[in-house]
């Protein structure tokens, strides 16, 4: 370090050594039309997915099929039941998680699906997530709905036994 | 879209919680300031510069000396701010100005709360105005005013 010398009046005091510096980006964040019907959806207690021409179920849908670019054309509700197929145990913390950690985040393919959604699983311990675990969501009392997925608290397994597991995806040839 | 009423939207507020360290040059500065003292440093030439550098940005010496200067300065430029943005450091109409403390060479960007345009001038007097909670970091200079 420097050997600096430092005015009378300071020394003796204790030295500052580092500074917060947050950096902070403020957005509004538009849902989009498609989005908004999922969000709507969901406040309401159900969980929508959108039909393309080529028979796919998306959830949440985008509004258009990836695959063929073009636009879904039939809502189509979706139960609130669906099979792991993905899943993350989550043991570092990190700034602004609001969880405790170990925690399971997972991908979750709804029974009708295509495309699966991403959420807590919880009433699990995590060494017992497994993919192809069947599972359900456990909604938020119907007072406290709202227009977020965060209107399901988590998903649990529902003890049906478990399903084979075929990716999202598998078998599309571009 | 974004205005369809039909269509939500929500605030989306991404936030990174950095600390930096300020090594010692700086963190004397910081300390200074904490503790109401603004502190220049002493070059190889003999200037006091504002705010203190580890090295002479003139031979890159590495330099030693942290000098006390202020607190009353003077404006050497500044540029009338009419409408504050929200990040700006005051919410009324407020002056960017170089202010050179006395006792140092060189001036440093600082808000000036002069009340209005017509009561800023190049040459002005000014003095700190300092917060009332003081923590180390550069708000504790809350901006300078005029003296008198």
């Amino acid at each position: 370090m420097t050997d600096l010398t430092l005015p009378v009046s300071l020394q003796g005091v204790e030295l500052v050594r580092s500074v917060r510096t947050p950096a902070r980006l403020e957005y509004t964040y538009t849902a989009g039309v498609a989005t908004t019907r999922f969000l709507t959806g969901i406040a309401a207690g159900k969980i929508l997915g959108e039909r393309a021409p080529g028979g796919k179920v998306y959830v949440p849908s985008r509004g258009a099929d990836p695959q063929l670019g073009v636009p879904t054309t039939e809502q189509v509700e979706l139960p609130s039941v669906g099979t792991l197929v993905s899943f993350c145990v989550v043991n570092v913390a990190f700034y602004g998680q609001g969880m405790e950690i170990p925690y399971t985040s997972g991908l979750i393919l709804l029974d009708g699906a295509d495309l699966a959604l991403m959420h807590l699983i919880q009433e699990c311990p995590v060494a017992d997530v497994h993919i192809g675990m069947r599972v359900e969501a456990v909604w938020v009392d119907a007072a406290d709905l709202g227009p977020t997925l965060e209107s399901i608290r988590y998903f649990r397994p529902n003890g049906e036994p478990d399903a084979e597991v075929i990716q999202p995806g598998a078998g599309v040839t571009w | 879209m974004a205005d369809d009423p039909g269509v939500l939207s929500a605030p989306l507020i991404i936030e990174y919680p950095f600390t930096r360290t300020t090594g010692p040059v700086i963190g004397a500065f910081l300390t200074g300031l904490r503790e109401g003292l603004l502190l220049g440093i002493r070059t190889g030439d003999g200037r006091v510069v504002i705010p203190p550098t580890e090295y002479d940005s003139a031979t890159g010496e590495e330099l030693h000396e942290l000098v006390e200067v202020g607190p009353g300065g003077v404006v050497d430029t500044w540029a009338w701010v009419r409408d504050p943005m929200p990040k700006h450091p005051l919410a009324v109409p407020f002056a960017w100005a170089l202010v050179r403390p006395d006792g140092a060479d060189v001036g440093f960007l600082q808000a000036v709360d002069a009340g209005s345009l017509d009561a800023m001038a190049t040459g002005m007097r000014v003095r700190p105005r300092w917060a009332a909670q003081r923590e180390g970091t550069i708000h504790d200079l809350e901006c300078w005013e005029p003296e008198g």
